[in-house]
């Protein structure tokens, strides 16, 4: 087993850090792995394999959803300008310029990405 | 930047975090609404309506043998209080006076959560239907005798639990029935807050707007307050003396259980 999704010296990294940098390699894996099947689906003939790859690369959806959402949780910064992207309609480019602006570069003060003061829902909050 | 202007405003990022906190201080305390019903979102300042799954029948179809329907939804409401603020306030605060004077931004957060409470709990003509406008049980008071209290409390529990609506049950009271309760022991020096608390297996909360009490059920998927915008400071404008500010949110509420909760008069 290697340990190349590691660009520093492990021992020198903290645990943090090399769990991220592992979800990091998992999400990488679950993305080639898409594009693996993508490829395979393109040429093959047999309906029956077809089916069960396709049913097999839903899978791997999965899992990449699951590794991006873990890694974002994790990264507020990123967590952020992703917001700003997926699930957007309109120019991708320009929600990841605008996106990438407002969490970066920040806008007033301290605000959430929406400019509010973050309150949100309160059950559980009961004074 | 955003509908909010907040970078035009002549606050340094700073006191932007410093305005920010203050508003978040005034406001949790008397947000009653947002600890007892469903929260969700928020969906942005440009989120408009929330779905409500019903339809209304169009009575002349554009061709023979179709019908049509027109989707109905519930449009959000805005709240907005304006407030000034002394640029030379804002400067002390600038060079970390602990005592800025930010008492008008404290005014907006207090009106800005009693306007929340009212619109949610009693309703707004036209444009929200409140908890206790759409309960179906009435008669229940509260009344002034604070050793009464644990009655009509209970009786508003088996009211919801025969109408097979479950617990646990929170109640948002009124500024004065809240002091009251806070401020009583009952026979035995046992308070009656730790009682009620008892009775309905859940929180009180501090309702600033709420006239008498509300009982309701926490068990979820009754009560849902969609916000659009949540609340969050925005800039008017400027002069050499003051910054005019805001407080804003967007909102809809909606009723899905009506028996799900139950009002006691004061």
């Amino acid at each position: 087993m290697g340990f190349d999704q590691y660009h520093e010296p492990p021992d020198e990294l903290p645990a943090a850090t090399r769990t991220f940098a592992r979800l990091c390699a998992s999400l990488t894996e679950e993305a080639e792995a898409i594009g693996w099947y993508e490829q395979r689906i393109a040429i093959e003939t047999d309906p029956e394999a077809v089916a069960v790859m396709r049913d097999a690369v839903g899978e791997e959806y999965k899992h990449f959803s699951m590794d991006l959402e873990f890694l974002l949780r994790r990264t507020p910064a990123w967590r952020e300008i992703a917001q700003g992207v997926l699930f957007q309609p309109g120019d991708i480019v320009e929600h990841g310029e605008e996106a990438e602006e407002e969490a970066l570069e920040g806008g007033a003060g301290g605000e959430t990405s929406d400019g509010s003061l973050g309150i949100g829902g309160l059950r559980g909050v009961s004074r | 930047m955003n509908h909010l202007l907040r970078s035009h405003a002549p606050i340094s990022d700073n006191v932007w975090e410093q305005l920010d906190e203050e508003a978040r201080e005034r406001l949790t305390p008397g947000l009653a609404a947002r600890k007892l019903v469903d929260f969700s979102g928020p969906f942005g300042w440009e989120h408009s309506a929330t779905n409500l799954g019903r339809t209304t029948p169009l009575s002349s179809p554009p061709a023979d043998g179709v019908q049509g329907r027109q989707r109905r939804v519930l449009p959000l409401v805005e709240l907005r209080v304006d407030f000034q603020l002394s640029r030379d306030e804002l400067r002390d605060a600038d060079r970390g006076a602990p005592d800025a004077d930010l008492e008008p931004l404290d005014d907006a957060a207090h009106q800005m959560a009693l306007a929340e409470n009212v619109a949610v709990f009693h309703g707004w003509a036209d444009a929200v239907t409140g908890i206790a406008d759409a309960s179906p049980h009435d008669g229940l008071r509260l009344g002034d005798d604070t050793n009464e209290y644990p009655t009509p409390v209970a009786e508003a529990v088996e009211k919801m639990m025969c109408r097979g609506v479950t617990g646990p049950y929170g109640m948002a009271l009124g500024r004065e029935q809240y002091r009251r309760v806070v401020e009583t022991a009952e026979h035995g020096g046992y308070l009656l807050l730790d009682h009620l608390r008892k009775i309905l297996d859940g929180p009180i909360v501090w309702a600033p707007g709420v006239r008498g009490a509300v009982v309701v059920s926490l068990r979820g998927g009754d009560f849902a307050f969609e916000s659009g915008q949540d609340l969050s400071i925005g800039y008017d404008s400027h002069d050499a003396d003051v910054v005019r500010l805001y407080l804003e949110e967007s909102f809809s509420f909606k009723v899905a259980t009506p028996e799900a909760a139950v009002a006691l008069a004061d």
